[in-house]
């Protein structure tokens, strides 16, 4: 272990880690640098954008407010864990659908906090979904599609449910 | 199936969502340093020396570099936008600073070291002793008798004048009304969501560089670094495949990434440079900043006859690589706007400041040319009691005067502007929103409904007219079709989207004209080393420039595969058709070849007419004869209220004409952006500079940047002109939101304050601004 480093375990998108880190890192560059999982962006240097969300223990989380060190023991999901082009997560197939992203670099966040969102209010309305998004920023897509592909996610996330509960 | 006009979900958005995507900052290399670079805390000093010792000797330091230690292998940064005529004081921006800091954030001193935070530690190490300089910021204050000089060659920190068209005094002083205003276009940061970042690899065994750069033209920054670096082009190459938006900011050639190619060079190993967003507002171009002197003429029975515009432009301590081309060409050529104007005058003084240099950030002078003209034109309105929409419909270029040759000599290329109007106009209710607002303002409440119609120049442009106003460039596309034997087909294409989905219109364009599916279509952008050729993605030219190109190249592939077509069914060339996919001899439909087994043939080349090569593949290099010309109406209803100063958006319509239409749903997405973009200027966005040159809104935290929950849904609609000069029809999407939406939000919040008297508001209209003008309005003053 390098000097002055901590050991860490943290379970991310389902796989353990055991890894050192340095006391200072975050865990946006946790993912980054240490695991390579570079679907996590980083926008900005004072926790406004949002683009670093993850999933933290189930809660919607800005990774950039958060050491690295904090997370021990934690299960985190991100982007790349949520689903894969063969088989996306609603959200993400919404995303797709209503053309909820343009250059794609919010979107992972946007994503995750949008996921985050509809854990809390499974039927949210417009206004709440706006509202929701307050710790997110775009700059492309003047988020009319965003909200879009939230509302059509809750939809579909909905009727996964029932299938769910049908079965 | 027609695949122009459908909308498609966009093929670049499968990696993108999975986190697949591939930004500069994510590409990682074997034994990978990180760059930091030290900014000048000032805005103006001189250096009176810089101790590295410390920070040299820091943990995982590699390298530090200071200006004199790169003299000689990293050339200044030039600009590449020289106005003719103006006398222009092109000062090239020397990557490191050696005497003199110009503005606070000009680079100082390079760090290299294992690991990015060791990097930005070791700035702290590096003592920098500074003799100040005053410092000047606002383009009047510069232009003052005495003030101080940001560049010694420019006096009066004048660094151009540039003139076009001609209004004689007696137009003025014989019109029955003359409106005067002064407009001040706020500086804006354009924040794109991905900060700026390079990444350099260089093999010295073959010295070839490659550089992963956040890049809207990676092939005029591969020339232009090429330049600084003195490295041969052919041995350059970059790549900017996924790029997280640019807004304008990506075109410019910056220090950083010279110095991050210099690193790489010098060290042998690969260094990775990424600015912070802290960084990325010292750093990163800003944009508008300008103030605008405008005289209008007309007639009290509300014809418009001329315009005299003065434009004072801050370009900050240094001119940008495009930058000088915003204020004149793109600014001042369409300050006639959509109107008859007979008689129009541009006077544009270029000024130095100590501020950060400013460029293109998206609409590029139109949205200031859009702004001054809507404004004016609601400011005559109210001068002699017309409704400004009665003024709009006696003065819009009619349909039947294109192509329109304006005051300005540009030539409209096609439009109904009418019908834009009147689309927009019947979706508010127009009439019915005006009786609403009397009735409400009955209550002591205060809706106001503000209206633009805006023409834009786009889809850049002509490559005759670039080099006629300066630019130095072509602005041509390139586009390589290569169809491979199986009928599958990659294009190449010198345009380089970062968010417009071009990789989804593009196929779409070809697959449409091919007749074959999109997913045998895959679209290459954004690699100087796969792509031969390219001017990349500004201007909204992309698809009116480069996807036309992409339509010619197409019809010579189909051309080629008709003569092999017509070999292979033993019929006359020009008896055979192409539809659907299919070569079919006319009238015989029994006697067909598909595309694909004309591909095949074309390699075989087993049985191909005499004298044709085998393979098939075409490429275009398309440069437009005009440019294009987008034009829409967008309408904006808000409420004011008086006790607060909040404005309330309550309905925002578009109605916009881009021509064909490729993607409706792309289309529209840009719009969308687009209106964010402009109501984020006359809403919030603005960066304020202390007298003494710091950034006062210099993070996220000071800038407020646009949000979901400002919005209402907006209402969007297209007509379609096509333009008339390219094979597509299609004019360009990109910037017609921001054009548009910041004059239409202004002229509502202006109508809706029309019973406290107030005639203007300077932007953004922060909350306490308004109220100030409603009792500025309220004591008459
Ligand atoms: S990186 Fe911007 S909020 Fe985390
Ligand atoms: S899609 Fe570009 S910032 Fe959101």
């Amino acid at each position: 272990m390098r000097e002055g480093w901590e050991p860490l375990k943290i379970t991310v998108n389902g796989v353990q880690h055991a890894l050192s880190v340095e006391p200072r890192a975050l865990l946006s560059e946790y993912l980054r640098e240490e695991l390579g999982l570079t679907g996590t962006h980083v926008g900005c240097d004072t926790s406004q954008c949002g683009a670093c969300t993850v999933l933290l223990d189930g809660k919607a989380v800005k990774s950039c407010t958060v050491l690295a060190v904090q997370a021990e023991g934690s299960e985190v999901t991100t982007v790349e864990g949520i689903g894969s082009v063969d088989d996306l997560h609603a959200v993400q197939a919404a995303f797709w659908d209503r053309h909820g992203l343009q250059c794609g670099f919010c979107t992972p966040g946007v994503m995750m906090a949008a996921i985050g969102l509809l854990q809390e209010r499974p039927h949210p309305t417009e206004e709440e979904i706006r509202a929701g998004l307050d710790g997110v920023i775009c700059r492309c897509t003047g988020y009319q599609n965003i909200v879009r592909a939230v509302q059509d996610a809750a939809g579909r996330l909905a009727a996964e449910q029932d299938r769910a509960v049908g079965d | 199936m027609p695949l122009i006009g459908v909308p498609h979900k966009r093929v670049e958005d499968p990696r993108l969502i999975t986190g697949r995507g591939r930004y500069t900052d994510d590409v990682r290399l074997p034994g990978m340093l990180h760059a930091a670079i030290l900014r000048s805390p000032r805005a103006h000093a001189r250096i009176e020396a810089i101790d590295v010792a410390a920070a040299r000797s820091a943990a995982g330091v590699v390298a530090v570099y200071t200006g004199r230690d790169i003299a000689g292998k990293v050339g200044p940064i030039p600009t590449a936008w020289l106005p003719p005529d103006s006398d222009i004081k092109a000062t090239a921006h020397p990557a490191l600073a050696t005497d003199t800091v110009r503005y606070a954030g000009d680079g100082v001193a390079l760090v290299v070291a294992e690991s990015a935070a060791a990097a930005r530690d070791a700035l702290d190490l590096i003592r920098v002793s500074y003799e100040p300089l005053p410092a000047v910021v606002e383009q009047a204050d510069a232009m003052r008798e005495g003030a101080p000089l940001v560049h010694a060659d420019a006096p009066g920190n004048i660094a151009f004048h540039w003139k076009a068209g001609q209004v004689s005094d007696a137009v003025f002083s014989g019109a029955e009304v003359v409106v005067r205003h002064t407009f001040r276009q706020q500086r804006l940061i354009p924040n794109p969501m991905e900060p700026r970042a390079a990444v350099a690899q260089y093999d010295r065994a073959t010295g070839d560089l490659t550089l992963w750069a956040t890049s809207q033209n990676p092939h005029i920054h591969r020339v232009l670094l090429s330049g600084v670096l003195g490295i041969p082009e052919h041995r350059l190459r970059v790549v900017s495949v996924d790029v997280g938006g640019g807004f304008g900011a990506k075109i410019a050639c910056y220090p950083d990434e010279a110095l991050t190619a210099f690193a790489a060079m010098s060290l042998g190993r690969p260094v990775k440079w990424t600015e912070t967003r802290t960084e990325h507002f010292l750093a990163t171009t800003h944009g508008r900043d300008m103030v605008i002197d405008v005289e209008l003429a007309g007639r009290r029975e509300g014809t418009l006859e001329a315009i005299r515009v003065r434009n004072i432009a801050n370009m900050g301590a240094y001119l940008s690589t495009a930058a000088p081309g915003v204020p004149t060409i793109l600014f001042g050529l369409i300050v006639t706007g959509a109107y008859t104007f007979e008689h129009a005058a541009v006077d544009v003084y270029g000024i130095f400041t100590n501020t950060t240099p400013t460029d293109a950030y998206r609409g590029a002078g139109r949205p200031e040319a859009t702004y001054l003209v809507e404004r004016m034109v609601d400011l005559f309105a109210r001068e002699i009691g017309m409704d400004p929409i009665e003024v709009r419909r006696k003065n819009l270029v009619r349909p039947e005067a294109f192509p329109y040759p304006s005051a300005l000599g540009l030539s409209y290329d096609s439009g109904n502007y009418q019908r834009a109007l009147e689309q927009a106009l019947a979706t508010v209710d127009y009439l019915g929103l005006r009786r609403e607002q009397a009735a409400l303002r009955g209550h002591g409440r205060y809706i106001g409904i503000g209206c633009s119609s805006y023409v834009e120049i786009s889809g850049l442009g002509p490559s005759e007219v670039a080099g006629a106003v300066g630019f130095q460039g072509g602005l041509w596309e390139s586009a390589n079709i290569r169809v491979h034997p199986s009928g599958k087909v990659t294009v190449f294409t010198g345009g380089s989207p970062h968010g417009q989905g071009e990789e989804t219109t593009f196929a779409q364009i070809v697959a449409d004209r091919f007749g074959i599916p999109i997913a045998d279509v895959e679209v290459v952008h954004g690699d100087t080393a796969r792509i031969a050729m390219g001017w990349g993605t500004y201007g909204s030219r992309t698809t009116a420039v480069g996807g036309s190109a992409i339509a010619v190249a197409a019809d010579r592939v189909i051309d080629k595969g008709r003569k092999i077509a017509a070999h292979m069914l033993e019929a006359a060339e020009d008896d055979v058709e192409f539809a659907q996919g299919t070569y079919q001899v006319r009238g015989a439909p029994e006697r067909s070849e598909t595309f694909q087994a004309v591909t095949l043939q074309a390699y075989l080349a087993w049985n191909l007419p005499e004298g044709l090569e085998p393979s098939l593949e075409a490429a275009a290099y398309y440069n437009p004869s005009n440019f294009t010309f987008p034009f829409g109406t967008h309408v904006a209803v808000v409420e004011v209220d008086p006790e607060t100063g909040d404005v309330k958006l309550l309905r925002y319509v578009a109605v916009d004409d881009c021509g064909t239409v490729i993607n409706p749903m792309i289309a529209e997405g840009q719009v969308h952006g687009g209106i964010v973009q402009g109501i984020g200027q006359a809403l919030w966005e603005g960066a304020i500079y202390s007298a003494e040159g710091q950034l006062l809104t210099g993070s996220l935290l000071d800038y407020p940047m646009p949000k979901a929950r400002f919005f209402p849904t907006f209402e969007t609609a297209f007509t379609e002109t096509p333009a008339p000069h390219n094979p597509l029809g299609a004019k360009g999407i990109g910037e017609t939101g921001t054009i548009a939406a910041t004059p239409a939000i202004i002229n509502a919040v202006v109508d809706a304050l029309q019973p406290f008297g107030v005639g203007d508001l300077a932007m953004p209209l922060w909350p306490e601004r308004v109220l100030q003008a409603i009792e500025a309005g309220r004591d008459g003053r």
